[in-house]
C-alpha cells in the first residue's frame, strides 16, 4: 500500500519581526499530499506570514519546514520547483505584455522556452486569457488581474500551490469560476493550500482546515468535524404566510420576509418538535433547507474565546 | 542540454535587455544626445583652440572618457532603476519564490547593464567618428576595459537597487558620487596636467583608472599604469559580488 506523504511539514515554526511583532508562536501544521486545505484566521493572525515563508519571502526564526519531504532550509531549490504561489496582493510588473510575464516565469523554473509557450497557450486559453495575451498587464480588469496571477504560478505545474486570498475583490461568478477551476486542479492530484476570508469557499471546496489566532493554530481539522462541533444547526423555513409566529416563542426565531423566517435550533432539539410545534401556528410549509456558512458562526465564536 | 538555472539566467537577461530595447527612447537616446553636445562644444568649438594632448588631437583625447562616461552611467542606471522599480511594483517577488538562486537574479541584471553600456558606448563611439578618426590601439585591451568597467557599475547599480527604499535613494550616488568622480576621473583632461597635489588626490579616483585604461586600449597612452587599473577594476568586481550576495542571503532589503 502507498503511503501518502505530507506536502506541508511545518514544526516549532516561530517569526518575530524586528519591530517586536510575534508574528507566529511555536507552529506545528501538516498537510497531506492531496488535500485541500484552508488557513483561517482574522487579518493579522499570521496567516500570510506562513505562506512568505514558505515561499522564502520572509525568514523564520526557528523552526523546521518540509516541503514533500524537503527541507526548505537544505534543499530550498527543490522545494521551491514544487510550490506555485498565489499572492494576495498584485505583484507583476504592470508594464509587461500578459504572455511574457507567464513565459518569464516558466523560464525561472527552468522550463525552456519551447515548452513555455506551449504552457502558456494551454494555460491562458484554460483561463480565458488568451485574447489578452498582448495586453500589457495594467490594461486588465481585477478578476484577469487575478487569473493572470493564478496561470503564472501554475505555469511550472507544481505539486503544491499555494493562494493567499485568491477570491478577495473577486466578483461572484468570476469566484465560483476559480473554485471550479480550483475543484478540477485538486482532482488531479494537486495540493491546495488556501487562506480566504470567505468561509462559504471553506464549506465547500476544503477538505481540512486549521484556524490560526495570533499566531497559533487553534483548530486543525476536517471541515466535516468543524462544522460538526456547532452545536446550534440554522435552518431557513419558506410557508405560504407567517402568521401566529407567537406559538413558537420556545425556538429562536427570526422573520426575513412575509414569508421566510430564520430557526436556529439546538442539535439536542429535534427539528422533528419543531416540525410538530409549526401545524399548531396554522402556517403551511412549503420549503426548508439548512443555511450555509456554517463555519463563519464557529470561527467568529472560536476567535471570541 | 541545459540546465535549469542557466534557463532561468538567459530568462532574465533577455527580458531585461527587451526592456531596455523596447523603451529605446529612454534607455538609448538620452546619452547620444548629452555626448553628442560634449563633442561640439568642448571638442570642436573649445577643443579647436586647445593644442594635441599625448600626440592626439583635444576632440580625440576626450573621446575614452566621454565613451566610458556613457558606459558607467548607463550600466549603473539601468540596473538601479530596473531592479529598484521591479522591488517598488513587487513584481522582484516572481523571481525571489522562483527556485533561481542568487548568482542568476545577480548575473541576469548584471548581464543587461553590460549590455546597455556596451551599447550606448558604442553609440557614442559611432558619433565621436563624426568629430574625429578616433584609433585602436589595441582592441582586447579595449573589450576588457569595456566589459570589466559596465560589469563594476552594473554591479554597483545592482547593490543601490537593494538598498534603495525609495526612488530618491537611486538618484543619490550617481548625483553626488559617481558624476562628480567621472567628470575629475580625466575625462577631459589629462592628470599629469594638475598640479602635483590634485594629481595626488586624482589618484585615489578609480574611474580614472577605468578611462585610462579605455584610452590606453585606444591610443596606447595612459596617464596611470594599466595592470594597476585592471586590478582595481576586478577588485571591485569581487568585492561588489561578494556583498551583493550576502545581502541576498541574509535578505536585506528583500525579504523581512
Amino acid at each position: 500500500m502507498t503511503q501518502i506523504m505530507n506536502a506541508i511539514t511545518i514544526k516549532g515554526l516561530s517569526k518575530t519581526y524586528k519591530n517586536g511583532t510575534q508574528a507566529l508562536k511555536n507552529i506545528d501544521l501538516e498537510i497531506r499530499e492531496g488535500d485541500f486545505f484552508a488557513l483561517l484566521g482574522a487579518n493579522g493572525a499570521g496567516k500570510t506570514t506562513i505562506i512568505n515563508i514558505l515561499t522564502g519571502l520572509v525568514i523564520k526564526s526557528s523552526g523546521n519546514i518540509k516541503i514533500f519531504d524537503m527541507d526548505i532550509d537544505h534543499n530550498h531549490q527543490a522545494a521551491k520547483r514544487l510550490m506555485g504561489v498565489v499572492p494576495q496582493e498584485f505583484n507583476v510588473n504592470v508594464f509587461e505584455r500578459v504572455h511574457d510575464i507567464v513565459v518569464n516565469q516558466a523560464g525561472y523554473y527552468g522550463l525552456n522556452r519551447k515548452q513555455a509557450l506551449d504552457r502558456a497557450e494551454e494555460l491562458l486559453n484554460a483561463m480565458d486569457l488568451w485574447e489578452k495575451r498582448n495586453q500589457v498587464a495594467r490594461e486588465l480588469s481585477g478578476g484577469m488581474k487575478r487569473r493572470l496571477m493564478i496561470t503564472r504560478a501554475l505555469m511550472h505545474q507544481p505539486k503544491l500551490l499555494i493562494l493567499d486570498e485568491p477570491t478577495a475583490s473577486v466578483d461572484v461568478e468570476l469566484r465560483h469560476g476559480m473554485w471550479k477551476y480550483l475543484h478540477r486542479l485538486n482532482d488531479s492530484g494537486s495540493t491546495i493550500l488556501l487562506t480566504t476570508h470567505y468561509l462559504e469557499e471553506v464549506e465547500q471546496m476544503c477538505r481540512t482546515a486549521a484556524i490560526i489566532k495570533e499566531g497559533q493554530i487553534i483548530k486543525n481539522e476536517p471541515v466535516k468535524t468543524l462544522i460538526q462541533l456547532l452545536h446550534l444547526e440554522e435552518y431557513i423555513i419558506t410557508v405560504k404566510k407567517i402568521q401566529n409566529i407567537k406559538k413558537l416563542s420556545q425556538y429562536q426565531i427570526m422573520v426575513i420576509d412575509d414569508h421566510t423566517f430564520e430557526l436556529e435550533i439546538d442539535r439536542e432539539h429535534q427539528l422533528n418538535n419543531f416540525l410538530a410545534d409549526l401545524p399548531k401556528t396554522g402556517m403551511k410549509t412549503t420549503d426548508i433547507r439548512t443555511k450555509g456558512f456554517r463555519l463563519e458562526k464557529l470561527f467568529i465564536n472560536m476567535l471570541k474565546d | 542540454m541545459k540546465s535549469k538555472n542557466f534557463i532561468a539566467y538567459l530568462t532574465l537577461s533577455r527580458k531585461e535587455i527587451n526592456r531596455i530595447l523596447r523603451i529605446w527612447p529612454q534607455t538609448l537616446v538620452p546619452s547620444m544626445i548629452t555626448q553628442s553636445l560634449y563633442f561640439i562644444i568642448f571638442g570642436n568649438f573649445i577643443g579647436s583652440r586647445l593644442g594635441d594632448i599625448a600626440g592626439v588631437s583635444y576632440v580625440a583625447f576626450i573621446v575614452p572618457g566621454l565613451v566610458m562616461m556613457s558606459i558607467i552611467n548607463n550600466s549603473y542606471t539601468n540596473v538601479s532603476g530596473s531592479f529598484f522599480s521591479s522591488k517598488f511594483m513587487g513584481s522582484i517577488e516572481e523571481l525571489l519564490v522562483s527556485p533561481a538562486p542568487n548568482w542568476v537574479i545577480i548575473a541576469g541584471y548584471a548581464t543587461a547593464g553590460i549590455f546597455r553600456g556596451i551599447l550606448v558606448g558604442l553609440l557614442v563611439f559611432f558619433i565621436s567618428c563624426l568629430f574625429t578618426r578616433p584609433q585602436i590601439h589595441n582592441i582586447i585591451i579595449v573589450a576588457i576595459f569595456v566589459i570589466l568597467t559596465s560589469a563594476v557599475f552594473s554591479l554597483a547599480g545592482f547593490l543601490n537597487g537593494i538598498l534603495a527604499k525609495k526612488f530618491d535613494d537611486i538618484s543619490i550616488f550617481p548625483t553626488f558620487i559617481l558624476t562628480p568622480l567621472t567628470y575629475l576621473g580625466g575625462v577631459f583632461y589629462s592628470v599629469k596636467s594638475l598640479p602635483a597635489f590634485w594629481q595626488s588626490v586624482s589618484n585615489f579616483n578609480p574611474i580614472l583608472y577605468m578611462i585610462n585604461g579605455f584610452r590606453f586600449g585606444l591610443y596606447g597612452y595612459s596617464d596611470v599604469n594599466i595592470m594597476m587599473s585592471l586590478m582595481i577594476i576586478i577588485f571591485f568586481i569581487i568585492f561588489q559580488i561578494s556583498l551583493i550576495v550576502y545581502i541576498l542571503q541574509k535578505g536585506y532589503g528583500l525579504k523581512s
